[in-house]
């Protein structure tokens, strides 16, 4: 049997890659993608401590679904979000859309 | 070694260097595709975890959804975003890549600590259908309804918002 | 005697229990078994697909079709294999060499991942997932996948607009498509496709939800990209969309892909609403089964060869519109009426409840209709009124054309 902390080291290491995304990356789809690998190492985590931990209360599973619509909502406004700065300003480098700046 | 663990090796190193690949790839195309086995790899942990429903709905949602919107956002947005000879990623990356590997020691760090980190999953009865706990677990009120309910006006308003935003006035 | 499968499947497991063999690889031999059978069975089937629909279109067109080669021109597509198979096999300059590759493999894989939930007889079932109704809808998603790495990798304009608008087809048609399919969901109380097909038992859900069944059907060809909604390949805007730059086998494999996928898509509404296997005798010969099963599938593949061959493509706004403003709503008013009919003729006899159902959808059909036919009314004086390209050039622009 595989023992829980081999799934934690896994989550561990998925959202750490996530993280070195979001802050390493340029493009803001690129980030987008890091913030996809994070949620999903979160949700292995809620699985894993579901089915080792309290495997009478369905609890993780219901938040890894609620996960689930975050991510598709935050996906969704971002995505918009990227395509509209795309349409005014022809650029998704995130460090070139700094206009909050000034 | 028995073989589910094979499987639990091969699936986790297939999955963290895609995971791995769709942060540092150049191309953006390709990144999407590798969150994309990223995203199978993990809906494959549910299948292990005994949550069949989630791993389908991991694919539906993730690839089906959120992956392929990315793939044309990128598409749309490809001038910039694929072809730039310049690395993608940013003066910093160093700085992210150490916090990245501390943060991963140190998480394995506390973790390690814990009393329960060894833990072995007791045997499912397979009379037990978690879809059905986990159906009633969403829509009764002594559970889990008012989370739901939120999530749905969450995805509503963002599907106002996304409309809204990517409007384009000048058509 | 009337199931050979499972037979030659016990065969096998004394076989291999007696050379010695733990019982957990002799499980993992016999599903790799399983999986080749059924992937081999059904990718035959494919080239006898190629035969049907030629010699169907024919005779749509009112021609003969092949008739050459062996009776019926039944040696015909073994003749299009061979072609195919010593065609120069060209890969465009600038083209993503791996994702180019991968295209047409995930193309045809996702079709064949289908065929492991889809029961062919009572006892014939690849695996009888709990949730075999959303694995079918995970897969389509990988399939719109593949398309959209096939339309990307080629480096060809043509194939990436024929990428986008797949995605904007598969993408909203997978809305209606899902919630339609929650009906027979609802009426069985379970997600699993044998679970479904064993709870048909006094009538078909056709009979108790035709219109979750015509709006999986209409929602079926839009996932397919078959005519009206064939806008992915457009041969006549896009020269093919997405498999423009494919030749030889390549694009054999997504020519293959697609005739599976229809039938794939006609077993899958066959179980679902068809009775899938159910037939007189197939319980107790479970192989009749098997034959009960790919009847109905090859009749709706003929409906949707039947479709494709009579109506002309759609338009890409009206396709959306179609979608968005008329299909997703319908099917979410057919969900709800359904789910609450459903509990309250629930302990009635069974004859009340068919009726019952069956009633209520013929007055949701009869409204829907009444919406349509007042729609296009107004839609006709819209279009009757005078277009302002007639008017002389000394008259200012008129900016309304909608």
């Amino acid at each position: 049997m595989i023992p829980i902390s081999w799934y934690l080291v896994f989550s561990a290491a998925l959202f750490t890659i996530g993280l070195f995304g979001v802050l390493a990356r340029k493009n803001a789809v690129a980030i987008l993608i890091g913030v996809e690998l994070m949620l999903n190492a979160a949700n292995v985590n809620l699985v894993a401590f579901w089915r080792y931990v309290t495997p009478d209360a369905i609890g993780g599973q219901v938040f890894a679904v609620i996960v689930f619509a975050v991510a598709a909502a935050e996906v969704a406004v971002g995505l918009a979000l990227i395509i509209s700065i795309y349409r005014r300003r022809n650029t998704i480098v995130a460090e070139e859309i700094d206009m909050l700046k000034y | 070694m028995t073989g589910i663990q094979i499987i639990f090796i091969i699936v986790a190193v297939v999955t963290l260097g895609a995971g791995l690949m769709s942060v540092i790839t150049r191309n953006l195309v390709h990144a999407a595709l590798w969150l994309v086995l990223a995203l199978l790899g993990v809906a494959i942990f549910f299948v292990l975890l005994n949550a069949s429903f989630l791993a389908v709905a991991q694919v539906v949602i993730y690839i089906g959804a959120i992956a392929i919107l990315m793939i044309f956002t990128i598409m749309l947005t490809r001038r910039v975003a694929v072809g730039s000879a310049d690395s993608q990623l940013n003066a910093n990356w160093g700085w992210a890549a150490f916090i990245a590997v501390a943060l991963f020691a140190g998480l394995v760090w506390l973790l390690s600590g814990w009393n329960g980190f060894n833990i072995t999953a007791q045997q499912m009865s397979p009379r037990t259908d978690t879809i059905r706990q986990l159906g009633t677990a969403l829509v009764s009120p002594s559970a889990y309804v008012i989370p739901f309910e939120v999530a749905s006006i969450l995805l509503l308003a963002a599907l106002v918002g996304a409309i809204v935003v990517a409007w384009d006035r000048k058509s | 005697m009337g199931d050979p499968v499972t037979a030659i499947s016990q065969w096998l497991e004394s076989l291999f229990l007696g050379w010695g063999l733990a019982p957990g690889w002799v499980a993992i031999i016999q599903a790799f078994i399983g999986v080749v059978a059924i992937a081999t069975f059904v990718l035959l089937v494919d080239i006898l697909l190629v035969w049907v629909e030629r010699k169907v279109v024919a005779r749509f067109q009112d021609r003969l079709g092949p008739n050459r080669l062996g009776p019926f021109g039944l040696i015909q597509p073994l003749a299009d294999v061979i072609k195919l198979l010593i065609k120069e096999d060209i890969t465009p300059i600038g083209a993503d060499r791996i994702v180019y590759n991968l295209a047409p493999i995930m193309a045809l894989a996702t079709v064949l991942l289908l065929w492991a939930v889809v029961p062919l007889a009572p006892t014939i079932v690849g695996t009888d997932l709990n949730v075999g109704v959303l694995y079918i809808v995970a897969i389509g998603a990988l399939g719109t996948l593949g398309i959209i790495m096939a339309g990307w990798a080629s480096n060809n304009k043509y194939a990436l607009l024929g990428a986008f608008r797949t995605v904007a087809q598969m993408v909203s048609y997978e809305v209606p498509m899902v919630i339609a399919i929650m009906v027979p969901v609802i009426l069985a109380g379970s997600m699993g496709i044998n679970t479904i097909v064993f709870s048909q038992s006094p009538v078909w859900y056709v009979v108790t939800a035709p219109m979750a069944a015509l709006i999986v059907l209409i929602s079926a060809i839009a996932e397919l990209g078959r005519a009206p909604f064939d806008l992915a390949e457009a041969e006549s805007e896009i020269v093919a969309g997405f498999h423009i730059e494919y030749t030889g086998m390549k694009f054999g494999l997504f020519y293959a892909g697609e005739l599976l996928h229809a039938l794939t898509m006609g077993g899958i509404i066959a179980s679902l609403f068809l009775g899938g296997w159910r037939g007189p005798g197939a319980e107790t010969y479970p192989i009749l089964g098997v034959f009960y099963f790919f009847l109905k599938s090859f009749f709706l593949y003929w409906v949707i060869m039947w479709v494709k061959y009579s109506l002309p493509r759609i338009r890409i706004d009206h396709m959306l519109n179609f979608n968005w403003k008329f299909l997703t709503p319908l099917s979410l008013v057919v969900l709800l009426v359904t789910a609450v009919l459903h509990k309250l003729l629930v302990g009635l006899p069974d004859w009340q409840y068919v009726i019952g159902m069956l009633l209520a959808n013929v007055i949701l059909f009869w409204g829907t209709l009444y919406v349509l036919r007042r729609y296009a009314r107004t839609e006709r004086v819209q279009v009757a009124e005078p277009m302002p390209v007639a008017v002389p050039p000394a008259a200012p622009m008129s900016s309304s054309q909608s």
